[in-house]
């Protein structure tokens, strides 16, 4: 082994253990029978149990869960339709402003995002009376607004590498083309609309300063809840929601990762 | 009639998606514009209309003459700058050597390491700054560590400094570094090195007369997506920063919702995005080439 490769290895073990410790600390520590989050008082798992009869907690956790699945599924729509449009379509009047709006939402720093529609949306109930009260259909909105965008993306690159030819033949023909795109494009390119329906899931359920600034007071997601006790420091109860998300993650992507490896040595 | 429909079928395609971006993404920025010309006033909404009561237009540049002038908040970009900076330069730092591994590494090792990469992206990013609250604690881990070595027999401050905000800065946007790296790492042709060494060049040399030029457009990509959003973090100043670690992304979120001047506000976010026109246009150039030269 070269020097050249030993500095690599050193590189790549110190910028995982980087990743890395923070999650193990978090999870190790949601055991600790202390109140004190930080001194060590023992095994436990009480702080599980106590998250389990935390009803704010559920109910926030709720909450995000529904404007997760609302906002992905429209955005997945949305973001689908953009795709089409931006690879398919061709020229037409606007275009540009069109892929501009598509992409911008990708690099915009969220405290504008949020600023920016919470100003809207003053703006419109000052005008129209809607909506009286921000919540729900607010962070929905918003959500959806921003990961449209990554769905398009994602939408984008699956049609740009995928064979028009298909399609083409099917026009051929004689299909319509609203059936040519139900019968041979959407199902072509159904695994890129579950890419990124999973990605606006995520995206929605990590979101928390568009949420803050766009929604009303008595309806907080689960990231707001948890920032709201997390700003005064760590807590036992906290470590516990974090290493249940952790779980899942974890769990999650070793069954992916398995059945795609699966998959490709078949 | 099947190319009236076709034609009908094309133009609702394109109208739907069009109206959502225009209605809640366009208009609102036409509103946060309006609103940073306007004075604050105590009333709801609390700025004044942009036609007065006469019907003459009256908008105002006070707000973006006060954020010229006044020091607090000079100094405030410019932080905000530096940290975002210091920290993109530790992700590249650190993320490139990462990048060259995981591209050289055997192919099964390959892809478990780059799941490893994606994996905090699925974990909620407030619970792994949060994880971080726990470390850099007065009793938390890295202290405990340190003065169970006997390196330091004090607990050092770190949590609320501008060092904890570096670092987690650095934390939470290295995955976006090592990312599109790895992209570029991985297509680059080794016979390459291989040649410039064989006609004499040293390893030091090869690496900044090729890998370095070759893999150029992995790091401009790179450095942006980590410098962009670490320009207006909003949550890592506010959990690992102290009540004097001022960055723009906090100052504008205070300044809406402590202060109540929505005008400012709105002026703040107007500057931070004038701030990052560059790097986002200079993003999405090197994104549209990438893509050309893929194709």
């Amino acid at each position: 082994m070269n020097k050249q490769s030993r500095f690599i290895l050193a590189v790549l073990a110190f910028g995982y253990a980087f990743l890395y410790i923070p999650l193990v600390s978090v999870v190790v520590y949601s055991f600790n029978d202390s109140k004190l989050a930080t001194v060590w008082g023992g095994f436990s798992t009480r702080w599980y149990g106590e998250l389990f009869r935390n009803d704010q907690v559920l109910d926030a956790a709720f909450l995000s869960l529904r404007i997760a699945a609302t906002s992905a599924t429209f955005a997945t729509i949305l973001g689908t339709m953009a795709g089409l449009v931006l690879v398919r379509f061709g020229r037409f009047k606007g275009r540009t402003l069109f892929s501009g709006m598509i992409t911008s939402p990708l690099v915009m720093p969220e405290v504008i995002t949020g600023l920016s529609l919470l100003l809207f949306f003053v703006s419109l109930h000052g005008l129209i009376g809607w909506p009286g009260q921000r919540g729900f259909s607010t962070i929905t909105i918003a959500h959806t607004t921003f990961s449209m965008a990554f769905v398009a993306v994602i939408i984008q690159s699956r049609l740009a590498a995928m064979d028009e030819s298909l399609e083409e033949a099917a026009m051929d023909l004689g299909g319509h083309p609203l059936r040519v795109v139900f019968d041979i494009t959407l199902p072509l390119i159904a695994p890129a609309m579950v890419a990124g329906w999973l990605l606006a899931f995520t995206l929605s359920l990590d979101d928390l300063v568009i949420a803050s600034f766009v929604s009303g007071p008595g309806s907080s997601t689960l990231p707001m809840y948890i920032f709201s006790k997390v700003k005064l420091g760590v807590t036992p109860d906290i470590n516990a929601l974090a290493s249940l998300f952790i779980l899942i993650v974890v769990v999650g992507l070793i069954v992916a990762w398995m059945a795609m490896r699966k998959t490709q040595t078949r | 009639m099947p190319q009236r429909t076709d034609k009908t079928w094309r133009r609702v395609t394109i109208a739907i998606p069009y109206l959502w971006l225009f209605v809640f993404f366009l208009l609102p920025f036409a509103i946060i514009l309006k609103i940073s010309l306007a004075d604050p006033i105590v009333a709801q909404p609390p700025f004044t209309p942009i036609f007065d009561a006469q019907g003459r237009l009256s908008v105002t540049l006070d707000n973006f003459l006060f954020l010229l002038t006044d020091k607090l908040y000079a100094f405030t970009y410019l932080k905000s700058v530096f940290l975002a900076g210091a920290a993109t330069v530790l992700c590249l730092m650190l993320g490139f050597p990462m990048a060259y591994g995981i591209a050289r590494a055997q192919p099964a090792v390959r892809s478990l390491l780059l799941l490893l990469i994606v994996l905090p992206f699925w974990i909620s990013f407030l619970l792994r700054v949060y994880a971080w609250m726990g470390l850099l604690n007065n009793y938390g881990a890295i202290n405990n560590a340190l003065m169970w070595l006997g390196l330091i027999d004090q607990p050092v401050q770190m949590m609320y400094t501008d060092f904890a905000i570096f670092i987690g800065l650095t934390y939470s946007y290295l995955p976006f570094m090592v990312l599109p790296l790895y992209a570029t790492l991985e297509r680059m042709d080794l016979d390459l090195i291989e040649a410039a060494q064989d006609l004499g060049a040293s390893r030091t040399r090869a690496f900044w007369d090729v890998t370095w030029p070759l893999a150029r457009a992995g790091v401009i990509a790179g450095c942006l997506l980590v410098f962009i959003p670490a320009m207006g973090e909003y949550v890592i100043p506010y959990l690992l920063g102290g009540p004097e670690s001022l960055l723009i992304g906090r100052v504008l979120f205070d300044e809406f919702f402590v202060n109540r001047d929505w005008p400012l506000a709105a002026s703040v976010a107007i500057v931070l995005l004038l701030l990052l026109v560059v790097p986002i246009v200079m993003l999405q150039r090197s994104q549209t080439g990438e893509a050309e030269t893929a194709a």
